[in-house]
């Protein structure tokens, strides 16, 4: 017997008498002799721990991230956002937290009826009819949107924006390698799109953008819908759905598939997941979308009710013609976007983004006033936007994380080499105008130092001392 | 009553949470151009916050959970969450870690990530992990993009089919297309196990792999297993285990020795991470050494005394998720791990698979068992006998009724090859007392039958909507609160998966 294992020996006595062998090992018999070894054991260990022991080391564990208790203005597809307390509070209900896939409908309306609600804000973020219930984050999102377009026009051939999340890129190019008999095709969205589309147009399936793009540049959409228009290709857009309290939805632009992540939506970032991807279209297309859909109907008695539809979609029924392999979600984080969602309301969700662009703004305005920095992003952008710098920006990055304890972006040299000298910088509303400050003056004196440090040589500053304690998220 | 939307309740003016403004007067049309400004505001709930948590708590109330009740859905793996785990997902330590930080300064998940796949390697008996995939499915199509990737390396451009066997999981075939391959379906054989002259015969130059659980879904293990991997290999094809029904074996034998290349974990089923109404999962991919080089980017290595994030692999199927996996989640399995050890999980796995045969004598003395021999953590019955007693009582009247009795029903209509079965996993942190209670209630439903069979056929009665009408749903699609959609006359392949919807969920 452990706590999590609860027969008493006599128990197990009972149970094997009544199952009518002497031992336990009589139930193996099915499994070879010769497969039955003994394991050698590299690491794993023999026995557990106990409770106590087990916090004191994940505690302890924890303690060896230095980076999660840093000033941060990193982002680029994560936000560290405030999440407020309730939504833990509700995200922490055990009928919620180890419930599993809501398949019987009778005693899964909880789950069930915050899916259908999910659906309904999302589709009013975005400006579509209907969503689903989430897939595993945005890169895969924009994934299955490629192949929902494919699907719905039978044609093979894909054109996307260079300037969309290059880890978005990156999934989407190994889903479509391992499809194979799909075409790729990138353009550069600040030229004219026409000469840049070499395959006929009567096989592109859609032209894929996103907004506010990586850089956070924000464009019109109107010539993509043209594009698309032009051509019969759909038009998938990938959104930061956070923006979408202060831009217009993707549907006025001509979208037929909107996708994203809703981790900033009550999600820790939580070094890259579990977040939530999510996918909305328009009717006519709904019975393309991956994934689980949930719709409001009535029991047998006329009260309303809610359960899983469309379900010929899905891989449980259909098999091999499936939407979608996708089986598991991310339910639980789609909870917190709801909870997070219904707690802010468009008020808060509005002010939310504004206090965080505008913050954005103070905080470039004083970058570009330092000598030979420049604005990397389009002239719009909300609270994320690039800078080019004198210096590499992987240098940028290591100093300031080194001497003045701020992870001050991400460098995008890691993703393009072209552009080893670009800063990508987010700003949220937990930076607080102090932090701006603080982030200010030290970038002036690493652009100063041209990135030398200016701490004698084999010293460092105790960056644990340095970070503190100015984040406030979760 | 039915719980209303937030949607109903909602007040203009009200919020549930009160965030910081700005202190300029500097708004969104400083920043963006006009034509692109949002025209009207999305029509969120404005609630209080009193109002938010009770409208989330009573819809909680709804749901059937582990922490409320029995859960046998079979290949579901439904266990109890041990609440240390959940340690990881309250330390800000963890929680707050972008996952672009540099590093040296995020040693201590790195190190857990790389402790946990040397856990899982050893547990397994295979060379080399990736803890990228979310899901058991996004794990198979890992997997089989990898395969796909191997062969392509060697040339060998002409295996485009996959073997499958009739008893897989849906997830298969679904994955194994997404790579572009054929699926061949294997018919199983009269003892439920794969044939092994149904395999001889679909085995091909053509054949890229085979995907088995093992044991099978009916529970069964496949004991010419050696054989079957053997056969596949000598025909230049690889062999994948779906890791569904890892929760059998653990610490009995490793699953490299049955002769697999490549495997996926469903940690949320095995290792206890909560399912969370249907997710988040994650399902690390294991493979031996010819399929190490196309792991999918990055995977976490220790050089040095340093843990780091190793892109450089040239032969790399890719990315297949944005960042690094559910990092969450695999902490939570991690800490499920440390929590048993070896000899625990040896436990688990022979008390799971106690306590289903346990169930299935049990269960045996009303209904029909199409195969007698031990199980493994699973079994199938079926509603034959009561079905034969009368024409309306079903597998799926039968699941019903269970919810009055207070269970959640087993996975029904699952696997295919087997008319109307439910497919039973009791897991092993389930009492004596609870499978009891769970065998009484299904005597008493069989009595039912015979006494008053217009009370199964009308259930449930007690739950907090009576039958769902799903065939309403999908005529008269609504989807969203605004939005009238169009009814639309589907015909009945339209209709499939209502009211036989089979349930399992890698």
């Amino acid at each position: 017997m452990t706590s999590f294992i609860p027969h008493t020996a006599d128990e197990r006595q009972q149970m094997l008498d009544r199952i009518g062998v002497s031992s336990v090992d009589a139930l193996f018999d099915a499994v070879p002799a010769s497969l039955k070894h003994p394991f050698t054991l590299n690491t794993l260990p023999k026995n557990g721990r106990s409770e106590l022991e087990l916090q004191h080391y994940l505690t302890a564990m924890a303690s060896q991230n230095p980076g999660a208790g840093m000033l941060s203005f990193m982002g680029g597809g994560a936000y560290a956002r405030f999440i407020p307390p309730a939504v833990n509070a509700i995200a922490s209900r055990s009928e919620f937290y180890t419930a599993y896939t809501p398949y019987q409908p009778e005693i899964s309306q909880g789950t069930l009826q915050m899916i259908y609600e999910f659906q309904t804000m999302m589709s009013e973020l975005t400006g579509m009819d209907v969503t689903n219930a989430s897939v595993y984050d945005g890169a895969t999102a924009m994934s299955e949107a490629a192949f929902m377009a494919v699907r719905a026009t039978r044609r093979k051939v894909l054109y996307v924006s260079k300037t969309t999340n290059p880890q978005y890129q990156q999934v989407l190019r190994t889903y479509c390698h391992a499809f194979g008999d799909m075409a790729l095709g990138w353009f550069d969205p600040d030229q004219p799109l026409g000469p840049q589309f070499t395959h006929e147009p009567n096989t592109i399936a859609a032209i894929l953008v996103q907004q506010p793009d990586y850089y956070g540049t924000i464009r019109p959409l109107s010539a993509y819908q043209e594009a698309a228009k032009a051509t019969g290709a759909l038009l998938v857009v990938a959104v930061d759905p956070m923006t979408l309290a202060l831009l217009d939805s993707p549907r006025k632009a001509g979208a037929d598939i909107v996708c994203g992540d809703i981790q900033q939506f009550g999600n820790s970032v939580n070094f890259g997941g579990p977040y939530g991807g999510f996918l909305s279209t328009t009717e006519k297309l709904m019975r393309q979308l991956p994934g689980r859909v949930v719709g409001r109907t009535v029991d047998k008695e006329g009260t309303t009710a809610y359960t899983l539809t469309l379900q010929t979609r899905e891989q449980h029924i259909r098999r091999e013609k499936a939407t979608s392999n996708i089986c598991t979600n991310q339910s639980l984080n789609v909870l917190k976007a709801t909870a997070y969602l219904s707690l802010l309301g468009p008020q808060g969700l509005h002010r939310i983004a504004s206090v965080s662009a505008e913050r954005a703004h103070e905080l470039a305005k004083g970058l570009l006033a330092v000598p030979e920095v420049s604005l990397r992003s389009g002239d719009a952008y909300l609270y994320e936007f690039a800078v080019r710098l004198p210096i590499p920006a992987k240098t940028m990055v290591h100093q300031m994380a080194h001497q003045y304890g701020i992870l001050a972006g991400i460098d995008l040299g890691k993703y393009w080499p072209e552009e080893d000298h670009t800063l990508l910088i987010a700003v949220t509303e937990l930076n607080t105008p102090e932090s701006l400050e603080r982030y200010l003056s030290a970038f002036r004196d690493v652009i100063h130092n041209r990135g030398l440090s200016v701490l004698p040589s084999g010293m460092s500053r105790d960056v644990k001392m340095v970070a503190t304690g100015t984040r406030g998220g979760q | 009553m039915a719980e209303r939307t937030l949607f109903e309740q909602s007040v203009a003016g009200r919020q549930g949470v009160t965030v910081p403004d700005r202190s300029t007067n500097q708004d969104a049309t400083s920043w963006v151009p006009q034509g692109l400004l949002r025209q009207e505001p999305p029509r969120l709930p404005e609630v209080s916050q009193l109002d938010a948590m009770r409208h989330f708590v009573r819809l909680s109330q709804l749901n059937h959970a582990i922490d409320t009740g029995f859960y046998p859905l079979g290949s579901c793996t439904m266990k109890y969450n041990p609440k240390i785990c959940d340690v990881v997902g309250q330390l800000a330590g963890f929680t707050q870690l972008h996952p672009e930080t540099p590093d040296e300064f995020a040693q201590g998940t790195l190190e857990i990530v790389f402790r946990l796949q040397q856990y899982l390697k050893d547990l397994t008996g295979f060379d080399a992990v990736t803890l990228q995939p979310a899901a058991g499915a996004h794990g198979e199509l890992v997997g089989m993009m990898m395969i796909k990737a191997y062969h392509a390396s060697r040339h060998d451009l002409k295996r485009t089919e996959v073997l499958i066997p009739d008893s897989a999981h849906g997830t298969n075939p679904a994955s194994a297309v997404m790579c572009g391959f054929n699926v061949i379906e294997l018919p199983s054989g009269p003892d439920g196990l794969v044939d092994l002259a149904v395999l001889k015969e679909a085995l091909s130059e053509r054949t890229a792999a085979i995907m088995l659980t093992n044991p099978n879904t009916l529970g069964l293990f496949e004991k010419d297993i050696l054989e079957i991997t053997q056969l596949v290999h000598e025909a230049g094809g690889l062999c994948y285990y779906d890791g569904a029904n890892l929760n059998a074996i653990m610490g009995i034998t490793q699953i490299a020795t049955m002769g697999f290349d490549v495997m996926h974990i469903n940690t949320h089923k095995t290792f206890a991470t909560p399912h969370g109404g249907g997710g988040p999962g994650s399902g690390p991919v294991l493979v031996n050494t010819k399929l190490e080089p196309f792991l999918p980017l990055p995977v976490v290595e220790h050089h040095d005394g340093r843990y780091e994030l190793n892109f450089d692999r040239p032969q790399s199927i890719g990315k297949v998720k944005l960042f690094y996996g559910n990092t969450e989640i695999l902490l939570r399995a991690f800490a499920y791990i440390e929590c048993f050890g070896l000899d625990g999980l040896k436990d688990v796995s022979e008390t799971a698979v106690m306590n289903a045969n346990y169930l299935k004598e049990c269960l045996r003395q009303w209904y029909h068992v199409p195969f007698e021999s031990t199980c493994m953590h699973e079994f199938i019955i079926t509603s034959q006998h009561q079905h034969a007693r009368h024409g309306d009582i079903n597998t799926m009247t039968l699941a019903k009724r269970l919810m009055d009795y207070g269970f959640h029903p087993p996975t029904v209509y699952f696997p295919l090859i087997v008319p109307e079965d439910m497919m039973i996993e009791p897991t092993e942190t389930e009492s004596k007392q609870t499978l009891d209670a769970f065998v009484e209630a299904m005597r008493r439903i069989d009595e039912e039958t015979q006494t008053n069979p217009d009370t199964i056929v009308q259930a449930p009665h007690t739950t907090p909507v009576k039958r769902v009408d799903e065939v309403h749903a999908a005529r008269n699609p609504d989807l969203n609160f605004y939005k009238n959609f169009r009814p639309t006359n589907v015909g009945p392949d339209q209709l499939q998966g209502c009211f036989t919807a089979s349930q399992f969920c890698p």
